[in-house]
């Protein structure tokens, strides 16, 4: 016989109210502990995608659409800029790597980038079968790319125009699958990496003889003269802090482009998120908070119905203490079953719409890693339930109990 | 075992009690024969610890209640005094193996199963130990009620109005088998009651009259 046992006896003897308590502060926590997971996993996320990309520089049009395009590639393009410019600022002593990205395009849902070798490398991405590509119309896929549409090593495909599966397709022009890469965690594994010209191939823009000219820094295929060439962007990184000051000022001022920073805008993402992050959390206090009121109304209705049961032990030599400590821990454990309901609960629903949502829709949430803020929630509900148990628990301590035996 | 002297009591709205002096011998039985509102419970309860001594003296198994305080009175209650209501109330969340391992548990006492077979033993109502409380009957309660007051070896047992709910057959039954367990037990008994049917087991008598 132990304390732990008279509690969990109390409480197995109101199984629906004690449910309900349970069920609420568990739903609480849940959201909580979601918000949680996902804006810890958000934020790294998006940290290890923009990480080492300084400066973003596109057509003008909306900073964040730019680098939520070029970056995330989750927003359309801005437009196009010149390749020739491009080449200008990459040639700027500024900038230590800048790397092309060409876009526009899409397999099946899945973003095709014309680019070079330096994106893969940036992200880390290694070859799981296969070659990197070389030769035009040739594509190295992700992970996820590879395993959603089950493309193995020289199958054929043809893209289609736009982002969306309803653009027109490039008939003429198939790509062939040379390689795929190992998973990394980044935006990589949802990309198809092809060079440059092959975006243009597809769009028939064959290259001009560019013999004999200086060649292009960026797509060293075409003349650095030819004013013909576009792609989307350039992934630029600084030499040195310096950049930071002068480049954005430079490109913003003085040239067609516009240039934005990742930093400052997942920045400003962030905050704009923080609302409906705000609304959620607000929503989780409101049904934390109903479930304390709960907790309370329920050990109070039952300190009604035990007065008798408190004298009783009183009488048999148990102190004030000892009753006063009975209904705090009626409250503590309470909470406790229902606070561990809650993570449960929300690692559970993370992990199984992660198990059961399709490859395509995915959110790339894992419901398996734990949080260190999810030991505040615990311990924060710990104090909630002896705060709860506090007025049941002092009403029990200073009865009378002489005077509820004597009453018939 | 119990002495009572010059005993007052006042109650908040204002009435004095004055408590006849007695006393009674260890391993006697006694009956504290009074009507309702005569204050027997009162004196029960003084005796017993669960209320404070106004004016007057009161010693049980050697101690002066008067010196005894919070916790330590708490433990006192524990050790020596066994309580049966007249409500014969059991925690009714619990089995009636687990109602009675608590009074050991409460008392700050070793819990020993053993003891709760033997008395359950007693009071030949073994076969109920694992049953919920909802499950037994009213006499049964009253067994496990008065099995609870036993289970610590008391010195002193506090019965309140054990017998003034049953028939004279049960009456006669309820207070054989208090004066069985408390001889088997080792322990004073007093009662307290307006039932005047049990003068004639219990002899010795205390009467308590409202002045």
């Amino acid at each position: 016989m132990s304390l732990i046992v008279l509690v969990w006896n109390y409480l197995k003897s109101r199984p629906l109210n004690t449910a309900l308590n349970i069920v609420l502060l568990g739903l609480g926590t849940a959201v909580v502990t979601i918000l949680i997971v996902i804006s810890h996993q958000l934020r790294e996320r998006i940290d290890t995608n923009a990480r080492g990309i300084d400066l973003v520089v596109g057509a003008k049009g909306s900073p964040m659409q730019l680098i939520l395009c070029n970056i995330f590639h989750i927003d359309f393009p801005t437009g196009n800029i010149k390749l020739h410019e491009a080449d200008r600022i990459a040639a700027n002593r500024l900038v230590k790597q800048a790397i092309p990205m060409a876009l526009g395009d899409s397999y099946r849902g899945y973003r095709i980038v014309g680019t070079t070798a330096a994106y893969a490398a940036h992200y880390g991405g290694e070859l799981a079968q296969g070659t990197w590509w070389s030769a035009p119309m040739e594509v190295t896929i992700g992970s996820a790319v590879a395993q959603a549409l089950d493309l193995s090593m020289n199958a054929t495909f043809h893209s289609n125009h736009g982002l969306s599966n309803d653009g027109h397709a490039h008939e003429a022009h198939p790509f062939i699958v040379k390689g795929i890469m190992a998973p990394t965690q980044t935006v990589l594994d949802n990309l198809i990496l092809t060079s440059v010209e092959s975006i243009w191939h597809v769009h028939d823009l064959h290259s001009a003889d560019s013999a004999g000219s200086v060649p292009s820094r960026l797509v060293p295929s075409v003349s650095a003269a030819d004013s013909s060439r576009e792609i989307t962007s350039l992934l630029v990184q600084y030499r040195s802090a310096m950049g930071a000051i002068q480049l954005p000022r430079i490109i913003n001022g003085q040239t067609a482009l516009q240039a934005a920073s990742p930093a400052f805008e997942t920045a400003r993402l962030f905050s704009i998120l923080g609302l409906g992050v705000d609304i959620l959390e607000g929503f989780a206090a409101v049904l934390i908070l109903i479930s304390a009121l709960s907790i309370f109304i329920a050990l109070y209705n039952s300190l009604k119905e035990r007065r008798y049961d408190i004298a009783i032990m009183r009488s048999m030599g148990a102190s004030r203490m000892r009753v006063f400590v009975t209904l705090l821990l009626e409250g503590v454990l309470l909470t406790f079953l229902g606070c561990c309901f809650g993570l449960l609960l929300g690692h559970g629903v993370l992990f199984l719409m992660e198990t059961f949502m399709d490859a395509a829709g995915k959110s790339g949430f894992t419901g398996l890693t734990v949080y260190p803020e999810e030991g505040i929630i615990l311990a924060g509900s710990l104090l909630l339930g002896s705060v709860c148990a506090l007025i049941p628990a002092w009403q029990a301590y200073r009865a009378d109990i002489s005077q509820v035996l004597s009453r018939q | 075992m119990i002495q009572v002297r010059d005993l007052k009591f006042r109650y908040r709205e204002g009435n004095t009690l004055s408590f006849p002096d007695f006393s009674v011998e260890r391993g006697r039985a006694c009956l504290l024969l009074g009507n309702s509102g005569s204050g027997k419970t009162t004196l029960l309860h003084i005796i017993g610890g669960l209320l404070a001594i106004q004016s007057g003296s009161v010693v049980v198994n050697g101690r002066e209640l008067k010196t005894l305080r919070g916790p330590v009175l708490d433990r006192f209650r524990g050790e020596n005094i066994g309580f049966i209501f007249q409500r014969n109330h059991l925690i009714s969340a619990l089995t009636v193996r687990q109602n009675l391992l608590m009074a050991p548990y409460l008392a700050g006492l070793e819990v020993d199963s053993q003891r709760v077979d033997i008395i359950l033993e007693q009071l030949n109502i073994a076969d109920l130990a694992d049953k919920s409380v909802h499950r037994i009957s009213q006499g049964q309660m009253q067994r496990v009620a008065i099995a609870r007051a036993l289970i610590n070896k008391p010195a002193l047992i506090l019965a309140d109005e054990p017998t003034s709910a049953l028939d004279d057959e049960n009456c006669e039954r309820v207070i054989r088998l208090l004066l069985d367990v408390s001889a088997q037990n080792e322990c004073t008994l007093l009662v307290a009651t307006h039932d005047q049917r049990l003068k004639s087991v219990i002899e010795t008598h205390v009467p308590i009259i409202h002045v």
